[in-house]
């Protein structure tokens, strides 16, 4: 079962009102489907592009250029380690290369057990925790070799997954926006005048 | 207030530190609990925004504007004047927020999300309300799980206590703000690479100008790209006043800047400076920012704002966190990241680390930096590994020209007795990345010669016939 769940369609039908144009909801729904299935599948893709009326083929078009989509089953624990400057000026190529050893595959690679997948990864906006890395894109910091050998036990125990969700699940808070207070998705060809608060003549 | 040395240590917010200084966008910081409605609505919050709502659209971007908020992404483009770009007449206008916070060395976008996101709200709404914008997206990058949902969770707060979404605090200003989030690609943060993604398409750099994003952006229609702490800087503004804004940091580059400084530091840190007047040495070597070099080792470089940005020297420490001052002096600024090497550091090898970084997020739009920046990189990985000869400097050289042609920007040097070359640079992309690519290279190169020369072998001698001789060989028979 890789098609939205009709749990999900009906999310998905809420964030495509959210914008005046349903394409624009193109990458919020390939999440949304990496989040049901750990993976963006074919059939998730094809039925994306009904919901948002283009076809399958610019969905997959979009949705390849983008680095966090994957398209094949990874671990439940997808680790990024970061390798850019300033991880890189403290250490980040010893720590792939431990991390390599430590789960016995190579960057890029998944686990026996389907558990973790291990990634190289590019700057994350963390350079002054240097080195860091992410699990399902939840931050560590400041990473030893011996922090990443307890993370990675606590990975195979279990013992994280109350703060960690599976790969696919990014914020776990949606935006809902009540109906009594949505304005609406703004159209740009139904719009011709200026908004309510701007007076004509402020118009230059 | 504060202790200057005092770091804010809930371990969600590592490595920030306070200081004795003017805060604009962190005032919050100090709290545990600074990202909820309750905190911020005890400390001001939405205060802005009242002020703001009870006068007019005009006054509040005439504000901006004397304010001179300069953009927080990169450019340094003053955000009053950007919003006056967009062309009479012609609606909706739209707000997209840039929050796709990617540039190599940069981090503090993240933190104005996760700490203090309805101080981001609060300057969004400023900016629809003054700049008559209909709609806004806030586009946060993928792979801020945290940031997504602190600023999802703001947003469900504010729409239900009436500040975001119709009428807002009872007056006829209505706009509806939307989260959006990407999937991981670095050129997105450039403004019209953040629109095709916004509109469901790869994120590729649209050619400007003729058309900027003030005029033709969104779905065709003018819209306002601005910066997540351009926007935190608002909320200030709108409550104190242009006075009070410029009467911190210089005339040029008033008001505060988020530092993250990294790499061989004693303390590596994100750092609210006074803009403009605080110098590099101070950021590196002051007590209160970052204390000097590890283990008391010289500084041997540093990056003075991402990756993107031209090399600085020692020679270079006492130059102004000041954008004009820096482009003097061979570089820019950028997302105000400074990555600091010592003594020890492996120049080319430093260097690939960002070689690899752009040749890997090249959009493949344009030539020069879809083939250029992985030439770049298989060049100098060779030189690293030990294979390279000096015809690979050479080819390296031509390369970059490709991408730069002319006089590429870099910083002087007393040792090599070199002259500073000025910001800009020419370029053959349409946007920044082409240039990026090349830049780090290029200063390694220029500022460290002889760690190259060092690592290569004179290229094998070609035994080769010239074509004009074999040429002339034929006619002669």
């Amino acid at each position: 079962m890789s098609r939205l769940s009709d749990h999900n369609v009906v999310i998905a039908r809420e964030i495509i009102a959210r914008y005046p144009k349903p394409k624009s909801a193109l990458i919020p729904l390939v999440h949304l489907s990496q989040e049901q299935n750990g993976y963006v599948t074919t059939e998730a893709m094809k039925h994306i592009a009904e919901l948002i009326g283009v076809t399958p083929a610019e969905v997959y078009g979009t949705a390849t250029f983008y680095e966090m989509f994957k398209f094949e089953p990874v671990g439940k624990y997808v680790v990024n380690v970061c390798g850019t400057m300033s991880c890189a000026l403290l250490g980040a190529g010893e720590l792939l290369h431990h991390a390599e050893e430590k789960l016995g595959v190579k960057a890029g690679g998944t686990t026996d057990d389907g558990l973790i997948t291990l990634m190289p990864a590019e700057c994350q906006a963390a350079c002054t925790e240097a080195p860091c890395l992410q699990v399902n894109y939840r931050f560590r910091y400041r990473m030893t070799t011996s922090d990443l050998d307890a993370l990675i036990d606590d990975l195979r125990a279990g013992r994280l997954d109350g703060e960690i969700p599976p790969h696919g699940t990014l914020g776990r808070t949606r935006q809902t926006i009540p109906d009594d207070r949505a304005v609406g998705a703004v159209h740009p060809d139904d719009v011709t005048t200026g908004p309510a608060w701007i007076p004509m003549e402020q118009d230059r | 207030m504060t202790d200057s040395t005092r770091a804010v240590t809930h371990d969600y917010i590592p490595g920030f530190y306070i200081g004795d200084r003017p805060q604009v966008v962190t005032s919050r910081f100090e709290y545990e609990d600074s990202y909820t409605l309750e905190r911020f609505l005890a400390t001001d919050g939405y205060k802005g925004l009242e002020k703001c709502l009870a006068g007019t659209p005009a006054q509040m971007h005439e504000e901006v504007k004397v304010s001179t908020v300069l953009g927080r992404g990169g450019a340094g483009f003053p955000a009053g004047v950007k919003w006056g770009f967009t062309p009479a007449g012609v609606w909706p206008r739209y707000l997209v927020v840039n929050g796709d916070e990617s540039e190599p060395g940069t981090y503090k976008d993240r933190l104005l999300m996760e700490r203090d996101p309805h101080q981001l709200i609060e300057g969004c709404l400023i900016a629809c309300y003054a700049a008559g914008l209909s709609q806004c997206f806030l586009y946060v990058r993928g792979e801020m799980a945290l940031a997504q949902e602190r600023i999802a969770t703001a947003l469900n707060e504010a729409y239900a206590a009436g500040y975001v979404g119709t009428n807002i605090l009872g007056t006829d200003f209505s706009v509806d703000i939307v989260l959006h989030w990407g999937a991981g690609a670095y050129v997105v943060g450039e403004e019209t690479a953040l629109i095709e993604s916004l509109e469901g398409e790869r994120g590729m750099p649209r050619l400007k100008p003729p058309f900027f994003p003030a005029a033709v952006g969104l779905y065709g229609k003018p819209t306002i790209v601005n910066n997540v702490e351009t926007l935190a800087n608002l909320p200030f503004v709108a409550l104190n006043g242009s006075v009070a804004y410029t009467a911190i940091g210089t005339a040029t580059s008033p008001g505060t800047r988020m530092v993250a400084v990294s790499g061989h530091v004693k303390r590596p840190g994100v750092f609210e400076i006074v803009n403009g007047s605080t110098t590099f040495r101070d950021i590196i070597y002051g007590e209160e920012f970052s204390q000097g070099i590890r283990d008391d080792n010289d500084l041997k470089a540093f990056v003075p704002g991402g990756g993107s940005a031209p090399w600085f020297l020692p020679d270079q420490l006492d130059v102004p966190f000041e954008g004009r001052e820096a482009g003097t002096a061979g570089s820019m600024l950028g997302s105000g990241a400074v990555m600091v090497m010592d003594s020890t550091t492996d120049i080319p090898a430093a260097a690939l680390t960002l070689t690899k970084f752009y040749a890997h997020e090249s959009c493949g739009k344009c030539t020069p930096c879809r083939e250029g920046g992985t030439w770049l990189m298989r060049l100098l990985e060779r030189v690293v590994a030990g294979h390279g000869t000096d015809a690979d400097l050479a080819q390296m050289l031509e390369v970059g020209q490709t991408i730069c042609p002319g006089e590429m920007p870099h910083a002087s040097s007393e040792r090599l007795g070199l002259e500073a070359v000025p910001f800009p640079y020419k370029m053959t992309t349409i946007c920044f990345v082409g240039p990026s690519a090349w830049a780090p290279l290029h200063s390694a190169l220029t500022l460290f010669p002889e760690e190259f020369a060092a690592r290569v072998t004179p290229a094998p001698k070609r035994i080769s016939i010239p074509v004009t001789a074999l040429a002339a060989a034929g006619a002669d028979q």
